[in-house]
């Protein structure tokens, strides 16, 4: 730990620093006052281009995948490299659909993608659904954040669990102080140290390695002195469908889970949002170096840390590297940048799925009558015991199952699609044919992962989310990503089912949203101030 | 404050929004860039043009929003 010395003192110092900010944030653009889920879990429903822009790419780019990403390239290769391609195809393809989540949200008020759903077909329980499906994906999502910053103590030598619980108490403090201010001040920080090191990391490292072309030979070596045929610098013609698949199910995915919509609403118009699509693929080519330290990392002949398990921790190859390529003191940046990288999501996730208790679950069955000062207190509260729960599953849990738990996170997250974006533009499905083709969704999705063995590790259930097609009795090696899969058969239930309740006339609710609540934009009246005027 | 009520409103309804499909179509093409050469800076084919798909994303993105954005006074 003594060699460490000097990459300890540069990460505490900055996270003392960051932990001030957090602090400090609560009184950053102050409202007349926090007593309102609109402030505490929104920042003030105000935020323009460059605030949003930090907010939601510190949100979507977290320190576990700075981490884990570079880790399946160092293991798979270019298969790893799908998020690429996930990450450019996710902003054209969502550019339209946010802004009307935006229009209607900001008309009627809404917090969460459940409210959305429980006013578009007015269904108290499938907006249940939908919220428990969000806080169940969110929830490991959180816990993986402490994986990262665990990688990076590792590294350094640090053991034990004291040191995150110590991190997560803090951000847990000025998560409540500040609620979704802190976040949005610190991903300033974050970025910018992450944005230094890895064009550090780019230019520097390869230099010492022998530049890229020596960095490619030996990822191709290693490859091909594997026995694992899917790995390699390309992909093959098994694994063409899953990157595919992958990269696009992805893609899907990102904007339902409720962290990422927390940024979206909380912007102030639909211009910004729209600039924000242009703009956020700035994350994505820093993804796309980041996603290549795995092979520098190959080239540099890191071997992963060993972990209490026994088992090789792919997640400390980047840190490794860090570590043997960096002078000291610019390892302690690196490993800070990691480290308060894992916190802007945490602090954001733990918002979303605290508003997702309140809104959907407290407000809706415990307390009809709950004030936006009651919102706002409850929500504080339930973010802090939403963190509690992450370091327990940490503490408690062998963090292989957080991992298993995310990749399963996001195969049930795209079963909320059909009501929370188709729903944005029909009104075609009934709302029981959305529950019953969410209840297939998610067994379907189960049910195929639990097929999915990783030969790699061992593991016979839960290997991965790459299905082989041969075991719905295709003579091939494909693969597909399980997620797709899943879908599928939750539209098709929706579908018969929507046309069977119609067919028999079961009842179904009223859509509390008008046409043009969809193009509304900042300055146009809301429904609340509509009843004002109408009381008058 | 926008000029027209919201109720008169066209919609998000623009040809410019025909640019958003390309980058999504592109970057999901692996026929199109599964290949060692050409190199560039001893970059793989297969990375230096999905690292160049990106700038495709933003030429995309970034005509339709200004050609789509909304007029404001205040601004």
């Amino acid at each position: 730990m003594s060699e460490h010395i000097t990459e300890l003192i540069v990460f505490g110092a900055l996270f003392v620093l960051v932990s001030a900010v957090g602090f400090v944030a609560a009184r950053w653009r102050r409202p007349s006052t926090m007593e309102h889920l609109d402030e505490w879990g929104l920042g003030g429903r105000n935020f323009g281009s460059w605030i949003t822009w930090f907010l939601v790419g510190g949100d979507l780019y977290t320190a576990y995948t700075f981490v884990a990403v570079p880790a399946l390239v160092f293991g798979a290769g270019a298969l790893g490299f799908y998020a690429v391609p996930y990450t450019i195809v996710i902003y054209p393809m969502v550019f339209l659909v946010l802004i009307r989540m935006w229009s209607v949200s900001h008309v009627h008020g809404f917090v969460t993608p459940a409210d959305f759903v429980r006013a578009r077909f007015g269904s108290p329980t499938l907006a249940l659904v939908i919220a428990i499906t969000g806080i169940v994906a969110t929830m490991p999502y959180i816990a993986l954040q402490l994986v990262g910053i665990e990688a990076v103590l590792k590294t350094m030598g640090v053991t034990g669990h004291l040191p995150i619980i110590i991190a997560f108490a803090i951000l847990a403090a000025y998560t409540y102080q500040s609620g979704l201010r802190a976040p949005a001040l610190i991903a300033f920080v974050k970025d910018t140290l992450i944005y230094i090191v890895i064009l550090a990391a780019v230019i520097y490292i390869p230099a010492k390695l022998g530049g890229w072309g020596s960095i490619f030979e030996a990822a191709e070596a290693k490859f091909k002195a594997s026995p694992n045929t899917g790995d390699g610098t390309l992909l093959n013609m098994n694994n063409q469908l899953q990157y595919i698949t992958l990269a696009f199910g992805s893609a899907l995915a990102l904007f339902l889970y409720p962290h990422s919509l927390t940024g979206v609403l909380a912007s102030k118009n639909r211009d910004v949002i729209k600039r924000n699509m242009s703009a956020l693929p700035a994350y994505s080519f820093l993804l796309g170096l980041i996603a290549l330290l795995g092979f520098m990392a190959i080239s540099a002949g890191i071997k992963p840390i060993v972990g209490e398990n026994g088992k090789p921790d792919a997640n400390t190859v980047v840190p490794q590297l860090f570590d043997q390529m960096f002078p000291d003191w610019f390892a302690g940046v690196a490993y800070a940048a990691v480290g308060i990288g894992a916190l802007v999501p945490a602090a954001i996730m733990s918002i979303a799925a605290a508003n997702l208790f309140t809104r959907n679950i407290y407000k809706e069955y415990l307390r009809k009558d709950a004030s936006p000062a009651d919102e706002a207190k409850v929500s504080k509260l339930i973010s802090l015991v939403v963190k509690v729960g992450a370091v327990l599953c940490i503490l408690l849990l062998d963090p292989q199952f957080s991992i298993d738990l995310q990749l399963i996170g996001g195969v049930i997250i795209l079963q909320t699609l059909p009501a929370v974006a188709l729903g944005l533009y029909t009104r075609w499905f009934h709302r029981a044919g959305l529950i019953a083709g969410w209840a297939a969704g998610m067994a379907a999705g189960m049910w195929l992962l639990y097929q999915i063995p990783n030969p790699a590790s061992g593991k016979a259930h839960f290997g991965g989310s790459a299905f082989p097609l041969e075991k719905l009795g295709f003579d091939t090696k494909m693969t597909l990503y399980a997620g797709i899969l899943a879908l599928a058969v939750n539209l098709l239930v929706a579908a018969i089912v929507t046309l069977i309740s119609r067919a028999a006339k079961v009842a179904d609710g009223v859509d509390a949203t008008k046409r043009a609540d969809y193009f509304a934009d900042e300055g146009d009246p809301k429904v609340k101030e509509l009843d004002l005027s109408a009381a008058h | 404050m926008s000029d027209t009520p919201p109720e008169e409103r066209a919609g998000d309804r623009s040809p410019w929004n025909w640019l958003l499909i390309p980058p999504i179509v592109i970057p999901l093409l692996t026929f199109l860039f599964n290949f060692d050469e050409p190199r560039l800076l001893g970059f793989p084919a297969f990375y230096w043009l999905q690292l160049a798909f990106i700038v495709l994303g933003v030429i995309c993105t970034s005509v339709v929003y200004q050609m789509t954005k909304r007029k404001r006074s205040a601004e």
